[in-house]
């Protein structure tokens, strides 16, 4: 009975540590799909990139963890830009299928150039020494990384939904996703709200990819292998949404989690069978709007 | 402007039709060093061909079409080397059927559903098979890929041979079978319909087309000819691995469409052509430039030449016929 209350304290810590990185790297998905009905499949990308600027930030160039962080966020967001601008801008409102293709391309490009710079093995994470060793918390030890993740997840979330709720962006933002048309007839620059948010999204991907490098291992295949987590947590949790993908990303966080702890016989065959079910019984996530 | 293909259109094959099966019988007595290729590539066009009927026509977007795939070549391989089952007409009947009941009961579901939550259905959909091929190790063979798969010889006198001569006069006539039945179904007025359905959805329901129904029609049977190729796969190589399931088979097989031009019948016939024999020329040496290449090519055709190859082709044409 001890060591199965252990298990489950443990399967939920962890689960909620994995579930917080994967919220922080889908939940600008979510909102640019909501907000353009862009269908970007290349978001495990941005949170690749971040994870390769935070361990090449660190082993190669000898930054401090801290900076690197800041790096990968900003890093990524500028790029994003640059994409958003070049390429994604010239896509919107066309076909889903050729948005489809275009994305499944920009991941193509991104495996091999991330293969090219940085070779096929999975990148070793160098932590600074005071996030590493062991955090006791009412009598139990639990690893330090894993607290803070939770810690500046929770931070980072707060300010997101602070800033989404309650300024004048977070307002145009969100009467944007509501009906883009008559957002735009009462004079809100859906553009160029659409590539700061964009930005914005991308960049939280970025430090969401460097965040959790050390539990979504950074190799060249990410993009393709953590694209459907990455899409079950937005389409569970619903577009356009902030608190659905959260729940959402919480509960597949702790799912994957005890699965993989208790049948890792089974692998991650329960999350896609449940995502099926689910999406079944709500086509439009659990907390979406229906179209 | 698009060719003027289907219901409307003059039905009867035109002599340039019969070019490409022409061209396929003489690479059989030309380049016979090159057949297995050869049959490899076959195999992949009458894949693309299935995903054409329901992506270029119907226009139902799936990432999972390698379901169906993987299911014909495990299908026709657990059935050769776990039950001695061997015939090899026999084993493409119980791939088309399998793929076929799982196209159907898959089908009957997505379909119900748009944009976004179909998307992500036909993905997981594609997920569970994979991760059952993976973990089901007594039956599959799991990761080490399924072996000791022996096919009788076809009819009972044509002998699979090392050369790959009877794979591929059998993978010919088998491609040849698929591209009739599917060209049948494009210039009839169900045909019809599906394009109807891909240009637009709520007129076609409001002149009163069954679109759901038509839609699990198309599906079902593309299922069944991916679940065809698929076991063709398994026939030629006599092994199946992990490598016909998951999202990157259908990411690739995507490719090899649109690269040749989706929603036109011989688009799925170039497409898979030049990119096999591109990969078989350059992947080897170049395996990072490779993938490099796809995804450029990708962004490309997305940006400046939707229509593929044909399209692109189609152009040249009218604007040489132009001036004349």
């Amino acid at each position: 009975m001890e060591a199965f209350l252990s298990s489950l304290v443990s399967i939920a810590f962890h689960g909620v540590a994995y579930g917080m990185i994967l919220y922080v790297i889908s939940v600008g998905l979510s909102v640019t799909m909501g907000l353009m009905g862009f269908v970007n499949l290349a978001h495990g990308v941005f949170a690749m990139a971040g994870g390769y600027i935070l361990t090449a930030g660190l082993s190669r160039f000898g930054l401090s963890f801290p900076v690197a962080l800041t790096l990968a966020f900003f890093l990524v967001a500028a790029g994003s830009v640059v994409l958003e601008r070049l390429l994604y801008s010239r896509l919107y409102g066309v076909d889903e299928l050729e948005q489809v293709l275009f994305t499944i391309g920009l991941i193509f490009i991104a495996v091999a150039v991330a293969q090219i710079i940085f070779g096929t093995l999975q990148q070793p994470v160098v932590l600074p020494d005071y996030v590493k060793g062991q955090f006791p918390l009412l009598g139990r030890d639990f690893p330090a990384y894993r607290v803070f993740l939770i810690a500046f997840s929770t931070v980072m979330i707060a300010a997101l939904w602070f800033g989404v709720e309650r300024t004048r962006w977070g307002a145009m933002v969100r009467a944007a996703v509501d009906n883009r048309a008559m957002a735009q007839s009462i004079g809100i620059n859906t553009r160029r709200l659409f590539t700061l948010t964009f930005a914005l999204g991308s960049g939280l991907a970025g430090l969401g990819g460097a965040l959790g490098a050390e539990i979504i291992a950074i190799q060249p295949t990410y993009p393709f292998e953590h694209l459907v987590y990455f899409l079950i947590v937005v389409s569970i949790g619903g577009l356009g949404s902030l608190r659905g993908p959260f729940l959402a990303a919480l509960l597949i966080g702790i799912t994957d989690t005890a699965c993989k702890y208790w049948v890792p016989h089974f692998g991650a065959f329960f999350i896609y069978v449940a995502t099926i079910g689910l999406l079944l019984w709500r086509p439009a996530g659990l907390f979406g709007r229906r179209v | 402007m698009m060719q003027a293909v289907g219901y409307g259109a003059d039905p009867r094959i035109r002599w340039t039709e019969w070019l490409p099966w022409l061209a396929a019988v003489a690479v059989f007595f030309l380049l016979p060093e090159y057949l297995s290729l050869g049959a490899r590539i076959l195999v992949f066009i009458l894949f693309a061909l299935s995903l054409d009927l329901v992506l270029g026509y119907a226009g139902v977007i799936t990432l999972g079409h390698s379901a169906f795939f993987g299911l014909g070549a495990y299908v026709a391989g657990i059935l050769a080397a776990k039950f001695g089952i061997t015939d090899p007409l026999l084993l493409l009947a119980a791939a088309a059927l399998a793929a076929g009941v799982l196209g159907i009961a898959t089908g009957a579901v997505i379909l119900r559903t748009h944009g976004l939550t179909q998307l992500m259905l036909t993905l997981a959909i594609a997920a569970v098979c994979l991760e059952i091929a993976n973990k089901a190790t007594p039956i599959t063979g799991g990761a080490d890929g399924l072996s000791g798969i022996k096919i009788d010889p076809i009819f009972g006198a044509f002998r699979f041979d090392m050369f790959g001569r009877t794979a591929y006069v059998y993978c010919l006539i088998t491609l040849f079978c698929g591209w009739w039945l599917v060209r049948r179904i494009i210039y009839s007025p169900f045909g019809a319909t599906l394009t109807g359905i891909r240009e637009n959805e709520v007129r076609m329901h409001a002149i009163g087309v069954p679109v759901y129904r038509r839609l699990v029609i198309a599906y079902t049977v593309s299922a069944m000819i991916a679940g065809v190729a698929g076991a063709l796969l398994t026939q030629t190589n006599q092994f199946v691995g992990l490598n016909v399931l998951g999202f990157e088979p259908s990411g690739e097989l995507l490719v090899m469409l649109v690269l040749g031009g989706a929603g036109r019948l011989y688009g799925a016939f170039v497409g898979p052509l030049v990119y096999m024999i591109a990969q078989d020329q350059l992947a080897k040496q170049f395996p990072e430039y490779w993938y490099l290449g796809i995804g450029l090519i990708l962004v490309l055709v997305v940006m400046f030449a939707r229509g593929g190859i044909l399209g692109i082709t189609d152009g040249l044409i009218a604007r040489f016929r132009r001036p004349a």
